[in-house]
């Protein structure tokens, strides 16, 4: 994508490139062109610059990331470790213990991300995430009913949680569905049997032994403390083939955010294609919940946090991505290191999250003054 | 939320008035609702774990003798869990129908204003901090954070020019909800004591709470009850819009506040007392708005009546279901409540303000 490669291209006429004849439009910002073949895209800068700023603090965190804890080590030595040099023992430290989570923060976050920005753009409500459909309450429940009645096992409730996550959203779908799914009627059906499938998780947990009680809820408030390699490499090639697949679908969310009939009106399915985009979207949430529990807010918050950075006027996915990546890594470490003992990061992630709604309000009060 | 304005349009007759289109049928409306009250009332006190046949309920009612544990069973436990499950139900409702009327919106709940987080908050906060482990101090320290937090989120939400605008009001309730759940989660995972009575707390329960209890929270009800009806007519003129009844000559401000303070009493006071309860708050206003159409006194006094309706019916429910165990009225409520709101939003016209 990044070359202009201008001989490549196939000829194809006046469609290529600048044309003189039409006129200029102005965008009102910087925009980058940037033409690979026969497509061309249009970035605007700032866009670009903040996207590669938010990665590059999310490197330097995960530099750290790796660096800190009982062993502290100093970058370098993380950075040599990395390469393949250094001790044994820093080798392992930082490979085989810390990278894993490092890495899963990273992954997980951005796909929460990515999620929250479809479901916030299909229902064109900024607080709408894919819990409104219901997927983290029925994961709970599914993951409560396993360790309920079996006992646990990672892979166990793993499978449970997306079981009942699948289930529960495929179950809040069909019942909004009536010609069609709008997003308001999505939203309804979708809190009412939330808050059924929670009170029947407070009563699993008010039913099982203390014990049990205590690591399921700990499990339900999301932790990515027992992540290993295989939970991400599982995961993580589950995240990037849907993100592949929502990239390839982002035009179509673009076109459904303007409402459905003028997305048919440009061309697009509405109905299928917003179906491949919620099942997607769900898909990603199930990949992160079923390796570390529901997290709660990253898909809510980083959309709105990319929007407001990167002042473009609606989603952007790569944008929340971004800052998904950013922010559940940077909650994992306060989680783990900044707090007097350990917690959940899902813990961390709601009261960040929740605080900074605090905080926005307050500002956008400040400036109607 | 627009879909909702745009179907719930007055097009018919029958659409503005409700099912019930004259006052006639309204009053009587009323008093085939207020029958089943009086039915769930008795259902409340008649059954339970201990079978205890109807007559012998009706003798320990009208000619209590101590010395016959039938007789105590109800006078001791049903009759107080009763009046507690009265109490509980209509305050939930009629706190229900004041937020639906001042947010303008059918889906908000009390909960919103952040009455339920603050409770749990402080509930755990009173057990992990201070070794509460009785109901009767709980109850306070739940009626304290829900009054503390509901103040803060009418703060957060009317900052700012042109006072409390509904929609932030709802925004600040859930992100300080959010943050304040966050707190409490990490706080009783790391106290297992406290994990422990939380967990039975927010299942919400009538198990316990004896009439002492309810006395001590009674004066606080009464008070949001009142405001609640003297704000009725007020909220008629804002569901046209706060422009149009400022023009009107409806106190706004002051019913803006007014009722704020109402839901806070009457929720806080509720939840203090039961832990939270779903969907009375949410479901209630609706089944009423539906049954007499937007008149906010015709509405509340529907509300007062089928609000304890629900909340007994379902706490019979919750006795019988896994009897000789009990299943908590909150759960109950969330299972009956959830299906009629899916089966409301997918009418064609939704019950809308």
């Amino acid at each position: 994508m990044s070359a202009v490669r201008e001989h490549a291209a196939p000829p194809v006429g006046e469609h290529r490139g600048r044309t003189p004849d039409r006129p200029r439009v102005d965008p009102g910002h910087r925009v980058l062109r940037v033409r690979a073949g026969r497509l061309q895209a249009r970035v605007p800068v700032r866009t670009l610059l903040v996207t590669a700023t938010l990665g590059g603090l999310t490197l330097a965190l995960a530099v750290v990331g790796l660096g800190v804890g009982d062993v502290d080590l100093p970058p370098v030595q993380v950075l040599s470790a990395l390469l393949g040099g250094g001790e044994d023992l820093t080798r392992l430290v930082v490979v085989e213990w810390r990278l894993p989570r490092v890495l899963a923060a990273v992954v997980f976050g951005a796909a929460l991300g990515v999620s929250g920005g479809i479901f916030q753009s299909l229902t064109r409500n900024p607080l709408a995430s894919p819990d409104v459909i219901g997927f983290a309450a029925g994961s709970y429940t599914g993951a409560l009913l396993v360790v309920v009645t079996v006992g646990g096992g990672y892979a166990l409730v793993a499978g449970g949680a997306l079981v009942g996550g699948v289930l529960t959203a495929a179950a809040v779908y069909l019942l909004a569905y009536r010609r069609g799914v709008a997003g308001f009627r999505l939203v309804v059906v979708g809190i009412g049997v939330s808050a059924m499938l929670g009170s029947l998780n407070t009563f699993l947990l008010l039913r099982a032994d203390l014990e049990v009680a205590l690591s399921a809820a700990t499990w339900g408030a999301g932790t990515l403390s027992s992540t290993g390699w295989s939970q991400v490499l599982v995961g993580g090639a589950t995240v990037l083939v849907l993100l592949v697949v929502v990239a390839s679908r982002s035009g179509d969310l673009r076109q459904l955010e303007l409402g459905d009939d003028a997305a048919r009106a440009t061309g697009v399915h509405a109905e299928p294609a917003r179906l491949v985009l919620v099942v997607a979207g769900v898909a990603l949430v199930a990949a992160v919940t079923a390796a570390a529990g529901p997290i709660a807010f990253v898909a809510l918050a980083a959309p709105q946090i990319a929007r407001r950075v990167m002042r473009t006027a609606g989603t952007t996915l790569v944008g929340a991505a971004a800052v998904g990546a950013l922010v559940l890594l940077a909650a994992d470490l306060v989680a783990q290191h900044v707090l007097p003992t350990t917690l959940p990061v899902g813990v961390v992630t709601v009261v960040v999250g929740g605080a900074y709604l605090v905080w926005l309000l307050v500002r956008e009060a400040r400036r109607r003054l | 939320m627009a879909e909702a304005s745009a179907t719930s349009a007055p097009t018919s007759r029958t659409a503005r008035g409700g099912v019930a289109a004259s006052n006639a049928r309204r009053g009587a409306g009323l008093l085939v609702a207020l029958a089943v009250l009086v039915v769930a009332v008795l259902a409340s006190i008649a059954v339970g774990s201990r079978q205890i046949p109807v007559p012998v309920v009706l003798d320990a009612l009208f000619s209590y003798d101590p010395s016959v544990d039938d007789h105590v069973v109800v006078w001791q436990l049903r009759v107080p869990r009763t009046v507690v499950g009265l109490a509980v139900g209509l305050a939930l409702g009629a706190a229900g129908a004041l937020v639906q009327a001042l947010t303008r919106n059918p889906l908000a709940e009390p909960g919103l204003l952040g009455v339920n987080a603050g409770a749990a908050f402080a509930v755990a906060l009173g057990v992990a901090v201070f070794g509460v482990t009785r109901v009767e101090a709980s109850v306070w320290f739940a009626f304290g954070g829900a009054l503390a937090v509901t103040v803060a989120v009418y703060l957060i939400g009317s900052t700012g020019r042109g006072g409390a605008d509904p929609v932030r009001l709802v925004l600040a309730g859930v992100a300080l909800g959010a943050v304040l759940q966050g707190v409490t989660t990490g706080l009783v995972l790391l106290d297992p004591r406290a994990f422990d009575q939380l967990r039975a707390w927010n299942a919400g329960s009538l198990v316990g709470r004896d009439l002492d209890l309810l006395l001590g929270v009674l004066p606080y009800l009464a008070v949001g009850v009142v405001v609640a009806l003297l704000a009725a007519r007020p909220l008629d003129a804002i569901a046209l819009g706060e422009d149009l009844a400022a023009a009107v000559g409806a106190p706004v401000a002051v019913t803006r506040v007014g009722v704020v303070l109402a839901v806070t009493l009457l929720a806080g006071g509720a939840t203090a007392l039961a832990g939270p309860i779903s969907f009375v708050g949410l479901m209630v206003p609706h089944v009423a708005r539906w049954v007499v159409g937007p008149d906010q006194r015709w509405i509340l006094a529907y509300v007062l009546v089928l609000a304890p309706v629900l909340l007994l019916g379902s706490d019979v429910l919750g006795r019988v279901l896994m009897s000789p165990g009990e299943v908590p009225v909150g759960i109950v409520t969330a299972f009956v409540g959830a299906p009629v709101l899916v089966l409301l939003v997918r009418r064609h016209r939704a019950s809308g303000l």
